[in-house]
């Protein structure tokens, strides 16, 4: 089982009744998995902190409810996350966070458990796929018993690795009654007052009872090296010293102190093993124990049993030097519609504050349209900045790019801000018809839910029209001609616009490909016109002309616009 | 001992696909199993890797530099970019594709000749053009199975078990074609 599937194994067995998500690498295939349980209701919501909020409210209630995201989701959830930790829970809430060490799929490698600190939430970190779903259910057992949020933290490594994991029984949990109570669930002031002092005790109460935690366990074997470490670290330490000693922790905050306190006595030397943060290192060395940490294992990235032969056994490991290659970092797919709007940009060489998605791959060669990607929703609001700083002129040959679902994520306050704020911009919204990047999910604009079901769909131009944008076009993302000519008139536009790119990510399931692209050597002026926007279904040959490969390429017909001398066809495939 | 697998290839060549199948015979023969993908942006015609590990109890899920019995390479470069993984008496199995990066389509680099003669001097390496016997099949996406087929032969399982795994996780109505490019691979051209 992945780790994943795991994860939502663990909340159907735990007796979970409410799960929301908004998709992101690498925490989506737990929804997935979720919304098979007929048991569980399950939903994407349009964003994290929504829903986290309806993760809360489900608790609230007093069922078992789960909200599950990657690490930078947490960010967008942390408003709701850090009050819902000063009132607590009825039916117990999980917070399921997936990091990132080595920026698999992410826009920075930040560690949720400075978070989780911040925040004054526990947080468990399983080491494997069996844990992940073992340690579930004894997250909503410490959620319910301490009155508190817990977040189960992940990383891209536990996330996306099947091990082998023994099923049992889901429970049958019954509903906590719910009881009106300001002091607790209305969080002003007064309230909150009283309810911060509960938190300080509740955490210190964790901290000594962690000590008893099955979950933090010590296991003594060799005792002239012991190792701090938790979650797939632990894997590399077993690996790498299966004779060492190992205070294996399951709940990474807050810290068993006695427990570690002890262990450290025990072992001649003590190293902490973290990936990311050195968030256990400094609590324990800020109590006067003696331990190596980030002083040789790294900051970045993944860890590995390498990184501990070499650095603690000092073992020359004759790795042979790695072949230097030409590096082969992802692309946009053959047929994909954001190539087509990207090679009418970069002809009429404007601009674009970008955002998140498959899209943001526009900010490589040879397309080099994007300058700018924060995070999700940021690309309307900095071209927003960028008008507000410099003036209306200035961004006549800028336009904001973003993807459907990011729009219905966050871009869609942003570009109420312009409309607000007597804003000068265009803003293209690049709408393939889901969520490509991270696999394809529904949202609220695609007319399917995370169950499958059918249901009305906000339609983007509508909704656009109804903030009061007077010009809101919709235009077919490969029909490159109308691209140019409504792109030229709206950027040159005195007010805010949007233009509404359309057709459906190629990789959409259903989705078929009538046409193939094929050359036609003797027309071939060897111009390289269509080789401009890098689809990798086309190659240069030595000679000159061009070669498509026929099982990669979809028929987008991109090239065949492209090419001036009819050198290229469209041919039913 | 712990058998140390990796498959290497480009995003979307079905490296998931192939991994599965490993997966599933190790389990079916009761080892303990660790698999590790990459899903996300890589898929999205990036370098991609991925990893299974069986054996008696498997820690980390991860095969490290200098530890792979077996390097299944669905791509020249990728091929090379990853070599260093294999230990000395590990074996490379190769499917002879050129897929040139965009790195190289936008000729900010240059894609390496000789890819298969340079690690033949230093590596054991089982090569096929798997694409071109695919297509004689009539499908070339079972290209990946032909390459799986090679690489069973350095493998502890029978032939069965192989073709019952394959029966288990491909979709039903390609078992045949999977079948056939499996034995393809397995008894060699
Ligand atoms: C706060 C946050 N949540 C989730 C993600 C993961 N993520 C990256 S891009 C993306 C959405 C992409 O969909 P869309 O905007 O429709 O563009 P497409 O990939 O389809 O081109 C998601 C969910 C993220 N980076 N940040």
């Amino acid at each position: 089982m992945l780790g994943n599937e795991a994860i939502a194994r663990g909340a159907y067995e735990a007796g979970v009744k409410v799960s929301a998500a908004y998709p992101g690498t690498p925490s989506t295939e737990i929804s997935e998995n979720i919304a098979l349980y007929d048991e569980i209701y399950a939903e994407w919501s349009p964003n994290e902190k929504v829903a986290t909020e309806v993760a809360i409210g489900a608790s609230i209630s007093g069922v078992r409810a789960m909200a599950s995201m990657k690490h930078v989701g947490v960010n967008v959830a942390s408003d709701p996350l850090y009050t819902i930790s000063y009132s607590g829970v009825n039916g117990g809430l999980v917070l399921v966070a997936a990091d990132d060490p080595g920026l698999y799929s992410s826009q920075n490698e930040q560690d949720t458990r400075c978070v989780a600190r911040a925040a004054l939430v526990p947080v468990l970190e399983p080491s494997d796929s069996q844990e992940a779903k073992d340690f579930v259910k004894t997250a909503y057992e410490i959620s319910e018993k301490y009155d508190t949020p817990v977040i189960l933290r992940t990383t891209t490594r536990l996330a996306h690795s099947q091990g082998v994991v023994t099923l049992e029984e889901r429970q049958e949990i019954e509903d906590k009654p719910y009881e009106r109570n300001p002091a607790k669930y209305v969080m002003m002031p007064a309230n909150a007052i009283g309810r911060h002092v509960y938190v300080e005790q509740r955490m210190n109460a964790l901290a000594q009872d962690g000590c008893g935690f099955a979950i933090n366990r010590a296991e003594y074997r060799d005792t002239s090296i012991g190792f701090i470490t938790s979650g797939i670290p632990y894997q590399y330490v077993r690996e790498a010293c299966p004779n060492a000693s190992v205070l294996k922790l399951g709940m990474v905050h807050p810290l068993p102190k006695k427990l570690i306190e002890e262990f450290a006595q025990k072992v001649d030397v003590l190293y902490i093993f973290e990936e990311l943060e050195p968030v256990i290192e400094e609590q324990v060395k800020s109590w006067g124990i003696k331990a190596l940490g980030k002083e040789i294992f790294t900051l970045q990235g993944e860890y590995s049993a390498n990184m501990i032969r070499e650095k603690v056994l000092k073992e020359d490991l004759h790795i042979k030097e790695p072949a230097k290659v030409p590096a082969r970092p992802p692309i946009l797919c053959p047929g994909c519609p954001h190539r087509s709007v990207y090679s009418v940009l970069s002809k009429l060489k404007i601009h674009a504050a970008g955002d998140i998605g498959c899209y943001t791959l526009g900010a490589l060669p040879p397309l080099n349209v994007i300058d700018t990607t924060v995070c999700m929703g940021s690309s309307i609001s900095t071209l927003h900045g960028m008008e507000k700083a410099k003036g209306k002129e200035y961004v006549k040959n800028w336009v904001a790019v973003i993807g459907d679902s990011t729009f219905m994520h966050t871009g869609v306050n942003s570009l109420m801000n312009m409309v607000y704020n007597q804003a000068t911009g265009t803003v293209i919204i690049l709408d393939n018809s889901t969520t490509g990047m991270t696999g394809h999910q529904d949202h609220a604009a695609t007319g399917k839910t995370l169950k499958g079901e059918t249901v009305p769909a906000i339609n983007i131009f509508n909704l656009c029209k109804a903030m009061g944008i007077e010009s809101v076009t919709e235009v077919n993302a490969f029909d490159t001609e109308a691209l140019e000519r409504v792109i030229k008139e709206e950027v040159a536009r005195d007010a805010v616009s949007v233009i509404i790119t359309k057709s459906p990510c190629v990789l959409l399931k259903g989705n078929v490909f009538p046409y193939k692209c094929t050359p036609v050597e003797d027309k071939c002026k060897k111009c390289g016109m269509c080789l401009k926007p890098g689809c990798p279904a086309l190659r240069k040959k030595s000679d000159g002309t061009i070669a498509i490969d026929e099982t990669m390429c979809n028929g987008c017909g991109l090239c065949e616009q492209l090419c001036k001398f009819g050198a290229i066809e469209r041919v039913k495939g | 001992m712990t058998k140390n697998i990796m498959i290497v290839g480009v995003g979307g060549q079905g490296t998931l696909l192939t991994s599965r199948i490993l997966g599933g015979i190790t389990r079916d023969a009761g080892y303990d199993v660790k698999l590790s993908e990459v899903h996300g942006m890589a898929q999205r015609g990036g370098s991609v890797v991925t990893f299974v590990r069986y054996g008696e109890a498997v820690a980390e899920p991860i095969v490290e530099a200098g530890c792979a019995d077996v390097l299944i390479a669905f791509e020249k470069l990728e091929a090379l970019r990853y070599a260093h993984f294999l230990k000395e008496d590990g074996v490379l199995i190769l499917n002879e594709q050129r897929m040139e990066p965009i790195t190289v389509l936008t000729g900010a680099a240059a894609y390496p000749e000789h890819i298969v003669e340079d690690l033949e001097k230093e590596y054991t390496v089982f090569k096929m053009d798997a694409m071109e016997e695919a297509k004689k099949l009539g499908n070339a996406k079972v290209f990946n199975i032909i390459v799986l087929g090679m690489a069973a032969r350095h493998m502890d399982f029978s032939k069965e078990a192989w073709l019952s795994a394959i029966e288990k996780t491909v979709p039903p109505k390609t078992v045949e074609i999977n079948r056939t490019a499996f034995l393809k691979g397995y008894e060699g051209a």
